[in-house]
């Protein structure tokens, strides 16, 4: 297990000291969101009814520019195989790799939601609830995440290819995200039922996830 | 670390892409010796020692490392330092060696191994650099510096040395020499005579290439 997270510290300090995966994501997250209010017009009611969908919607595109590097840099280098070699199997360091990922950048992505809510008038009451899915449903998107990565490591141009297999994939969690934050905005349905499921998939994406893209990751090596 | 390995190669078959590389190659490296493999480029150097790391499928022979044991997979036996050298440029080179060390090694004892590592392959002046900075010998020192940081008794190296100079060629041998003297075994590929103590040759793509 020290080997796990010796990976994990490793991968949390590239990921700051390279500084650009995270600044990236959270401008475009920041960029995405501003521009929706250009386009809807300056009605304040619709902005707050949709904001928890545009919010979910930005997350998981933010999330989606830095896929691509969970995995890159170490097949360009080698250290990939290097890792292969190791007593830790590939899919804990798929998983150790995805957690880093989640660390580096779905909190900083749903830390930094509440704050972008204000441009899109979303009530104040309904900060911890977005605040607590996206800290609970963000662990989905790095570990399905990992696996569209995994698999698109060695295709040229492999972004565009990674968005088309991961999107998909997505919508589970986007869906109850989003009805867990509605479920408090507009006093639809209940917090709670959304909430679990939304653990609930990011739950399972936190097993299943490292199987496959250490599956896939295998297939890449040869 | 075992004292007497040995990695036996039995009638390799090898195909890539629908062309066979390597057909009928059989060798048998012992402990305490040096395996050179010698031949003209794309004559399967690289396509051999990666089917010897377990990083390519075997269209038919086998590979077996004794004495067998169930407890660690044959990957875990061998250090694999091919034409990459699993450098991050922005870590330090201590960081580098650091974290493979505790990754491939454990933590018991990491910091003496990565101490180890650095004076053997003359890092210690720079262990506080950034990798980015380092000239491409530089890095390959440190690449091959991964080969100390966690012991292995088996030891495969592909071209090791590329970019090196002189001196650093000269210490790249004595660490060799160490590593056999002590019970290792190393295969390389490599156009360059090393100078090692104890070597023996195996050419490859002329007549299947026997040892």
């Amino acid at each position: 297990m020290t080997r796990f997270w010796t990976l994990v510290r490793r991968d949390l300090t590239l990921a700051v000291r390279e500084g650009g995966a995270i600044g990236t994501a959270l401008g475009f997250f920041l960029l995405v969101v501003a521009l929706m209010p250009l386009g809807l017009g300056p009605d304040l009611n619709l902005l707050a009814r949709i904001a928890s969908g545009i919010l979910w919607i930005a997350l998981l595109l933010s999330a989606l520019l830095s896929l691509g590097r969970i995995f890159e840099s170490d097949s360009d280098d080698g250290a990939l195989e290097v890792m292969a070699t190791s007593s830790l199997p590939l899919e804990l360091v798929a998983a150790a790799k995805a957690t880093a990922h989640w660390i580096s950048t779905g909190i900083p992505l749903a830390l930094l939601a509440p704050m972008l809510g204000l441009l899109l008038n979303l009530d104040i009451a309904a900060y911890p609830a977005l605040i607590a899915t996206m800290l609970a449903g963000t662990p989905a998107v790095s570990f399905i995440g990992a696996i569209g990565a995994a698999l698109t490591l060695k295709a040229r141009r492999g972004g565009l290819l990674l968005a088309l297999v991961v999107l998909p994939l997505y919508i589970p969690t986007l869906i109850f995200g989003i009805s867990a934050v509605s479920a408090v905005t507009l006093q639809t349905g209940a917090f709670v039922s959304s909430f679990l499921i939304l653990i609930a998939l990011s739950l399972g994406s936190l097993v299943l996830g490292p199987l496959a893209a250490a599956a896939a990751l295998r297939i890449q090596m040869q | 670390m075992t004292n007497s390995v040995q990695l036996i190669a039995e009638k390799l078959i090898i195909e890539r892409g629908g062309r066979t590389i390597l057909n009928d190659v059989s060798f048998t490296a012992g402990a305490g010796a040096t395996l050179l493999l010698t031949g003209a480029n794309g004559a399967g150097k690289t396509t051999l020692l990666r089917a010897l790391g377990g990083f390519l499928p075997l269209t038919g022979g086998t590979i077996r490392v004794t004495p067998a044991d169930d407890e660690t997979p044959r990957a875990e036996l061998i250090h694999t330092v091919g034409h990459s050298n699993a450098v991050k440029v922005h870590l330090t080179v201590r960081e580098n060696v650091m974290f493979w060390s505790r990754f491939l090694g454990g933590s018991v004892a990491a910091e003496d191994r990565t101490d180890r590592a650095l004076g053997a392959f003359a890092l210690r002046d720079l262990e506080d650099v950034p990798a980015s900075y380092l000239s491409a010998g530089q890095r390959r020192r440190l690449g091959l510096a991964r080969l100390l940081a966690a012991p292995r008794p088996i030891w495969l190296l592909d071209e090791p040395t590329v970019s090196l100079d002189a001196a650093s060629t000269e210490r790249l041998a004595r660490v060799i020499d160490q590593h056999t003297a002590t019970g290792g075994l190393v295969v390389a590929a490599t156009h360059l005579p090393l100078g090692l103590n104890n070597t023996r040759e195996l050419r490859l793509g002329v007549e299947g290439g026997r040892a």
